[in-house]
């Protein structure tokens, strides 16, 4: 390519096209604009000048190798396939027992836990903010008899199990292991991922308690308890998904999780840890939305930009330091309400963009998502997509199949230069902290889902079924219907825990916890002692909400 | 005469934090020349009443993604009626199932916004309601 002959040859043949292109254009203008969710307008066709200083080791090399471009994995899918991981949850730990049961029969591979909003705010059920909400979005989860009951016959040194749990997520992660502990699996067998972080629920989820410095201090603690004690579990899941679903676009998605997870990493090396001590158990989480071929490349991107990172701003050693590992969801914003069938295509396309963007694990929506939490007969449907992707249509063959694509490349370096140019901003304004602080990620995010909102009333985006190709009948679906006895008997399941258990553990382990949270200890091994003794979720949380204050939210719009 | 600007609450009940939607709708209002004040997360229908009060509201927007409506909704309504708020009308968006849009609606709510709504809808629906009051 960089030979001059050849270069004036392309470009003389390219001449010729244009002409053709013009008088097309005569005949036929074009349908629109065409433009990437973040806003670039694209070229007609990318061809080999689109890549002019493109160098194939210095940007992709081969999966495995740095920086990791193509694929973390030096065959990628032909070894094993991603894991395929539903998020599931819903009323009290025996309904989502079944259903993670019924997954696992079904072919699921890992374990992804829905917790209902109070287990996810640090409020046990009976707590009177619980009022409506308990094992509505999830599971109910009070007490380590709660998780005793969400893991039963679950094997826990066989599954990998994910929890989306962020401001209690030292919490959640004690009671996993007291129940690892109790089935006699020793702790460096238990596999898995807390989400944890907290920086993303200040911008976009919603669910944190404490305020951001008091968090990252609880984060920092679980990376160093975790890494000595628990190696092979996912001490956070730095996540995309939520500022996607917020609004944002592919490019910001990128960014702010990127500069979230510098964040970390500067927390963590501030507390003293050595880089390649916790990094290499960082992991990611993004979305997989509609604009296929900017999702795949945004995945490439992400990749190379978090190996450059890795490498040479924090200086790690470890190949396994600089590998970005990520889960996939697809998008949930993007469902419909109206002919909620078309979902399933919808979700297919996809998660067949997370499959190709080289994802290690993948959470397909159900297609009544808009409407309820999902059916067992739509879960299913769900899981068969990920199965017809993994082992029906040969895209698992080869790795990185789109790598060398002058599209795909042309689009992974354009995300990949807009998204720096946000973390520089970002790294000005003081980092992720204090821009959550300022409210510029926020009001960004916003920006974008208004701009979103108005191009689909203008029918500058077409959503299929709400703003053309509407339908007026109506499709029925049968939708998962809550026990409404849920609540009512958590509230007595917590009150029997009260009766049975010894208050007088349960008081010494909340006031060492106390005492902990206003020093400098590691707060795990309390938090663990506090779990075993059934202490409730709502009653460590408690303690630390007295000791750390309660997070503000500035509202912006 | 000049009409002065309608005043609305937009406000999120409950405990969910996807607050998209009400930021969107919010600002959608704003720009139709509605005067907004949006609540944040995690409002009770104490805190949601109160605040409309104080701020003389005549509409409340209320949105809600975790399916808590049934309890929190008519809460609201049932302290607007104490407080004999008759004029202020109550307006919901987020994810409610067809079957509980009945339920509310006979509880007081005026209107109940699904997913796929337009910003547009909301707006000409409540300036609607506030030509017919003249």
């Amino acid at each position: 390519m960089s030979d001059q002959n050849n270069l004036d040859e392309l470009l003389r043949a390219k001449e010729a096209w244009q002409e053709k292109v013009n008088k097309a254009l005569e005949k036929q203008p074009e349908r629109k604009e065409f433009k990437l969710d973040s806003d670039l307008e694209l070229e007609k066709v990318y061809d080999p000048l689109d890549l002019e200083d493109f160098d194939y080791l210095s940007q992709l090399s081969w999966p495995g190798q740095y920086p990791f471009t193509r694929g973390i994995q030096p065959n990628m899918y032909r070894g094993r396939l991603w894991t395929m991981r539903q998020y599931a949850g819903f009323g009290s730990a025996e309904e989502t027992n079944q259903r993670f049961r019924y997954l696992l029969a079904e072919g699921q591979t890992g374990i992804s836990v829905a917790f209902d909003l109070p287990t996810q705010i640090g409020y046990d059920s009976d707590h009177p903010l619980a009022r409506g909400e308990v094992g509505k979005v999830g599971v109910a989860i009070d007490s380590l008899v709660d998780m005793e009951i969400l893991m039963n016959q679950i094997p826990l040194d066989q599954v990998s199990t994910s929890m989306t749990i962020n401001a209690p997520a030292a919490v959640l992660l004690a009671m996993y292991m007291a129940v690892a502990e109790k089935q006699g699996i020793p702790l460096d067998k238990i596999k898995g991922t807390i989400q944890n972080d907290i920086l993303k629920e200040y911008a976009a989820r919603g669910t944190y308690i404490f305020p951001p410095r008091e968090s990252m201090r609880l984060v920092v603690d679980i990376f160093s308890f975790a890494g000595k004690e628990i190696p092979n579990w996912n001490t956070i899941s730095i996540s995309g998904y939520h500022i996607r679903e917020a609004g944002s676009t592919a490019v910001q998605e990128v960014a702010f999780t990127l500069s979230n997870a510098i964040a970390y990493v500067e927390a963590a090396r501030e507390a003293g840890l050595e880089v390649d001590q916790f990094a290499p158990r960082l992991s990611f989480f993004f979305n997989a939305h509609s604009n296929f071929f900017e999702e795949v490349a945004k995945f490439r991107a992400a990749r190379r930009i978090w190996a450059h990172l890795m490498k040479e701003r924090f200086g790690a050693k470890n190949p396994r330091s600089m590998m970005l590992r990520f889960h996939t969801q697809t998008a949930g914003c993007t469902l419909t309400a109206q002919q909620p069938d078309v979902n399933l295509v919808r979700v297919a396309f996809q998660a067949l963009s997370a499959v190709l963007g080289g994802t290690q694990s993948l959470h397909t929506n159900s297609r009544d998502e808009a409407l309820a939490l999902p059916s067992e007969q739509s879960v299913l449907l769900a899981l068969r997509t990920q199965q017809v992707i993994g082992h029906e249509i040969g895209v698992t063959d080869t790795a990185d199949p789109l790598g060398g694509s002058y599209f795909i490349e042309s689009l992974t370096d354009h995300i990949e230069e807009e998204a720096l140019r946000y973390i520089d901003r970002i790294d000005e304004i003081g980092g992720a902290v204090a821009a959550i602080e300022n409210g510029f990620i926020q009001q960004e995010i916003h920006s974008s889902a208004y701009r979103y909102q108005k191009e689909v009333e203008a029918y500058k985006r077409t959503v299929v079924g709400v703003n053309r190709f509407t339908d007026s009948g109506e499709q029925s679906i049968d939708l998962l219907k809550m026990d409404p006895a849920t609540s009512r008997r958590q509230n007595e399941r917590i009150k029997e825990i009260r009766l049975s258990r010894s208050q007088g553990a349960v008081n010494s382990a909340l006031q060492d916890l106390r005492k902990a949270a206003n020093g400098k200890d590691n707060l795990m091994p309390y938090i663990l002692t506090a779990v075993k003794a059934y202490a409730t979720l709502g009653e460590i949380c408690g303690v630390l909400r007295e000791v750390f204050g309660e997070h503000q939210q500035q509202n912006i719009f | 005469m000049a009409d002065k600007p309608l005043r609305v609450l937009v406000g999120k009940i409950g405990l969910d934090g996807h607050d998209r939607g009400a930021k969107v709708v919010a600002q959608a209002l704003r720009d139709a020349g509605m005067e907004v004040i949006y609540t944040g997360l995690r409002q009770t229908p104490e805190q949601i009443v109160e605040t409309a009060l104080q701020e003389d509201v005549q509409v409340i927007g209320l949105s809600i993604l975790s399916g808590a409506h049934i309890q929190l909704i008519p809460a609201v309504l049932e302290m607007l009626r104490e407080q004999e708020s008759h004029d202020i009308i109550v307006i919901v968006g987020g994810i409610i199932p067809k079957e509980d849009i009945g339920y509310l609606k006979e509880n007081g709510v005026a209107g109940v916004f699904s997913p796929g709504s337009t910003t547009e809808q909301i707006v000409s629906f409540i300036k609607q309601r506030f030509k017919e009051k003249k």
